[in-house]
């Protein structure tokens, strides 16, 4: 069996529906990553050691395990206990999560980095610990760690292929299905790894604007 | 938590858990390799192959793991690749990984000092001779703790075999969710066993490290 390519142009349509739900789920999940990461890294330094400990708990066991259980985990185990969440909403959950987890990590290294006179300062003039945490020093460390940050998204949106195995019809599952329609699975992988190299250009042209604007902005 | 379910499957994980090994050590070996030879290729004088190593980092890491496993697997066969699954999840991974540690091991090389390859170089030793002996053995000091990141990651990488049914941890934590329903326990015991792995590899990785530190 020859490769033949012009099986593809035929799902155009649905391919290109798919992308769009890759899309969608990359940019739902990272936007709960970066909030998540902001929400843990404060959790990690700042919280009361009985909300602090467990948190590191958790925060070492996701990231000591591969992605692919963890979205098993939030799937069925939503449904083992009792809540049935639609595969696309458990997807960016489990996304979310994981990313969440590793950016955590690296907000703290930028919040720790931010100048102690900062902190010192904006507590002087009678700001309290919450405002000077969420007014002067989580905008400063954030800044910092756009560049790593949007690292993580990068590969967030490969590992977004991920959920096409809790059943999210995004771009490789819906290749799955032009598959199973046409056996015809070289081209078709082919025709969805080249929609994600796009996506993958376009998402680091976005995030090179978005760091050069905050150079600029300093 | 069902204790007496986890003390029943464990061993099935243990078996398991013999194959995410063997998974890692073997991608992980020919993603080194390929890895040296992508830098080599990145760093070389011609042309031809500095656009060669940057294509394959550029399409590796700009393409999900999932669908180059995919690619090998399943449209192997469509121009005359029969692997089976664990042979494809190895190559299919250790390719993966490879164009990852191309990055690494050049970074590597090129954050040596150029003043010592100018030196060397004055000294009348050869482009190769000053590669092996004077920048290689520097860059490989630095080169271990960046390594041991992307093995991290791939051991966790390998759990993507799974879903061309290589019969490794994750495949085996999923079997078992779906015929227990019992997907907290299955997720702490399989959880748990990578946790191990990787922190012992962790170990041996800072050993490496410190052994190799300049006195």
């Amino acid at each position: 069996m020859g490769l033949d390519f012009s099986v593809v142009p035929a799902f155009y349509d649905r391919l290109l529906l798919g992308a769009l739900w890759t899309i969608a789920i990359t940019l739902s999940a990272a936007v709960l990553s970066f909030f998540g990461g902001i929400l843990f890294a404060v959790i990690a330094l700042y919280a009361p050691a009985i909300i602090r400990l467990p948190f590191k708990a958790f925060a070492w066991l996701f990231m000591g395990t591969p992605l692919l259980l963890q979205l098993f985990l939030i799937y069925f185990g939503l449904i083992e206990i009792g809540v049935d969440l639609p595969a696309f909403v458990a997807g960016v959950i489990g996304l979310g999560l994981h990313y969440a987890v590793y950016n955590s990590d690296i907000i703290q290294a930028g919040i720790l980095a931010v100048d102690k006179g900062q902190y010192e300062g904006a507590r002087t003039l009678g700001l309290s610990q919450f405002q000077t945490i969420r007014k002067i020093v989580i905008p400063q460390a954030v800044r910092a760690v756009i560049p790593p940050i949007g690292n993580n998204m990068i590969a967030l949106l490969k590992d977004s292929a991920l959920v096409s195995v809790i059943g999210v019809t995004e771009l490789t599952l819906t290749s799955q299905l032009a598959i199973s329609k046409t056996f015809r699975p070289f081209e078709f992988y082919i025709a969805a790894a080249v929609c994600y190299y796009v996506i993958n250009l376009g998402l680091e042209a976005v995030l090179r604007r978005i760091e050069h604007k905050i150079q600029e902005a300093r | 938590m069902d204790f007496g379910l986890i003390l029943r499957v464990y061993p099935y994980f243990l078996q398991a858990a013999v194959v995410t090994i063997q998974l890692s050590v073997l991608s992980i070996a020919l993603g080194l390799a390929c890895g040296s030879l992508g830098a080599a290729a990145r760093l070389s004088r011609s042309k031809i192959l500095r656009v060669v190593g940057a294509s394959y980092v550029s399409v590796i890491r700009g393409t999900p793991a999932l669908i180059q496993i995919f690619i090998l697997y399943f449209g192997g066969p469509q121009v005359g690749i029969q692997l089976n699954a664990f042979e494809a999840g190895v190559i299919g991974l250790g390719i993966n990984i490879g164009a990852y540690m191309t990055e690494t091991i050049r970074g590597a090389i090129i954050s040596v000092d150029k003043g010592q390859t100018e030196a060397s170089r004055t000294l009348g030793m050869s482009r190769l001779q000053t590669m092996r002996k004077v920048i290689l053995p520097q860059a490989a000091r630095l080169m271990i703790r960046p390594l041991g990141v992307n093995i991290n990651a791939q051991i966790k990488g390998t759990a993507l075999v799974a879903s061309i049914s290589v019969v490794e941890l994750t495949y085996t934590a999923q079997r078992y969710i779906g015929s227990t329903y019992k997907p907290f326990e299955m997720f702490f015991l399989a959880g748990a066993i990578y946790i191990v792995i990787i922190y012992v590899t962790g170990l041996g990785i800072s050993f490496l490290d410190r052994k190799a530190a300049l006195k």
